[in-house]
């Protein structure tokens, strides 16, 4: 006769990436079934844009991807400026692109270096912040914020870029390549690290279409889908970089992918500083001084390539300085859903493995 | 104390003593809620390292710790588990207050779901503004919450 235990792990737990509340229905140590409960950080922030002016929404966004500010932006800006029809000149674009990819870096480097802290590896975490330190320098320098910067706004960015920058970002990439490997070999190098990855959380890529999943576990399970490829926004078609597919649709996969895709971040950077041209950063009718009194028009829907996947904003006007109805379709959620799936059969400690390897971030999740 | 030769001595109290102790050896609970968390994961690492202030051992169980960092917004679903939680720590025990929506809402004041500052919920020892507040401000808070226990008989 079957036994079963319930187990719950959160909402305060050290392993499981923010505020979620999962309960495991065990046999012995077996995972039956898990449910997962949400909203411990819901903090209204689709409400609260209907109240804002468009500018000053941009903080809701830059805290909902917590680790990946700029993606959250942009995807908001991409939309905003659909409807007001403001758009931002050429120099602004190349800017944000370079941003995005370096805060892309940011975000991955948290997510090895909490990774490594689920699997019971100290020393990662203290490699991945600190080169997490050297961008939010760079992040300082540019918009005076670290995490949460603000930086991008409606048809431009907030501060143009200096020399120094350019060559902070320039120094920065040239010391990073050789810290990245470094940090690669320390995983790799890890038996315990393979054992404890590989062969857990396999997602078919059936399973994959059926839940909506995107981003890096997509990609791990064979499909080449990335937002940047499929859909260029910015000038990601004038840059030349790879969409890393992996077989092993597993654990291990997902992180093989996310490092490579890291040096194709870095690739992408390189390329992005070689082709950055002078002129304006901003365009005139989104300046500061007629920043409050932008009205939009219309409905639009963007989608750019976060941290976590495919994240889209949806947003709508009736021609008045705020928003009717904004509404984010957030990755974490889709791929935190698929969890009571894949976890079935694994063992409460792979759990915990397969939680860090497919990154949600709660502040997505619940916005 | 200078280096005489000597043997130094230093006559105190018993509870100097011990506040002495206790400051130096503050053990926060990792309590990582929402964007602060990353900055107090920050001040943990290399960079700003908050071992020099004896306070490097986060500690995973409510049980084992005496400083609670609540880093990021609490709602109204979370309040109750704050509050718990706070309950299960051993007394001494400290709370700092990290970011504005801990403390009064932050940008979040508008909306329906955020507690209002944390200080409505759990007492409030010590508490750091920023949005999120930078690991040097978050270091600042905790020397600041050192100066506070050493005081603790003089008040």
């Amino acid at each position: 006769m079957p036994h079963y235990t319930e187990l719950n792990i959160g909402p305060v737990h050290p392993s499981i990436h923010g505020i979620f509340n999962f309960k495991l229905i065990l046999n012995e140590e077996i995972i039956q079934d898990v449910k997962v409960t949400l909203g411990f950080l819901h903090r209204n922030a689709e409400k609260l844009s209907e109240l804002n002016l468009y500018a000053d929404n941009i903080i809701f966004f830059d805290r909902m991807n917590y680790i990946d500010a700029m993606n959250m932006e942009l995807c908001y800006l991409m939309s905003v400026e659909k409807i007001t029809g403001i758009e931002p000149p050429e120099r602004a674009q190349w800017i944000r692109m370079i941003m995005v990819e370096l805060n892309r870096l940011a975000a991955r480097l948290v997510g090895m270096g909490s990774l490594g802290l689920d699997l019971g590896m100290l020393t990662p975490f203290f490699h991945a912040f600190k080169e997490r330190e050297k961008i939010q320098r760079i992040f300082t320098e540019a918009s005076g914020g670290r995490q949460e910067v603000n930086y991008f706004s409606i048809g431009g960015v907030y501060q143009d870029f200096t020399e120094k920058i350019i060559n902070d970002i320039r120094n920065f990439i040239d010391q990073f390549k050789k810290n990245l490997e470094d940090m690669y070999n320390m995983f790799i190098h890890s038996e315990i690290f393979w054992q404890r990855n590989q062969g857990i959380g396999i997602i078919e890529p059936e399973l994959a279409f059926d839940y909506g999943v995107t981003g890096p576990a997509i990609r791990a399970s064979g499909i080449p889908y990335d937002v940047r490829k499929d859909a260029p926004y910015l000038f990601y078609d004038k840059v030349n970089f790879d969409i890393p597919i992996s077989h092993q649709k597993d654990n291990f996969g997902r992180f093989m992918i996310k490092v490579e895709e890291m040096r194709q971040s870095i690739r992408i950077i390189e390329q992005s500083l070689d082709k950055i041209n002078d002129g304006p950063f901003f365009n005139p009718q989104g300046k500061k001084s007629l920043m409050l009194r932008i009205k939009g028009n219309g409905e639009a829907f963007s989608r750019v390539e976060s941290d976590a996947g495919e994240f889209g904003v949806y947003v709508k006007g009736d021609n008045t300085t705020k928003p009717y109805r904004v509404h984010a379709r957030s990755p974490g959620l889709r791929n935190l859903s698929l969890l009571p799936v894949i976890s079935k059969g694994l063992m409460i400690a792979d759990f915990i493995a397969v939680v860090g390897g497919l990154d949600p971030v709660v502040g997505e999740v619940d916005r | 104390m200078m280096k005489t030769g000597e043997l130094g001595v230093k006559t105190t109290t018993l509870e100097k003593a011990l506040e002495w102790g206790r400051s130096n050896s503050l053990w926060p609970l990792t309590m990582g809620l929402a964007c602060c968390a990353i900055e107090m994961m920050a001040m943990q690492a290399s960079d700003v390292d908050i071992s020099r202030f004896g306070s490097e051992i986060f500690r995973n169980s409510p049980r084992q710790s005496d400083l609670m960092i609540v880093a990021g917004t609490t709602n109204k679903r979370m309040a109750p588990r704050v509050k718990r939680i706070y309950e299960e720590m051993p007394y001494p025990k400290y709370v700092i207050a990290m970011g504005v929506c801990v403390i009064q809402g932050g940008p979040y004041v508008d909306g329906y779901s955020v507690v209002m500052g944390v200080d409505k919920v759990i007492p409030v020892d010590v508490y750091v503004p920023g949005c999120p507040p930078t690991p040097q401000a978050l270091t600042y808070g905790i020397i600041t919450l050192q100066k506070k226990i050493r005081n603790e008989t003089d008040r």
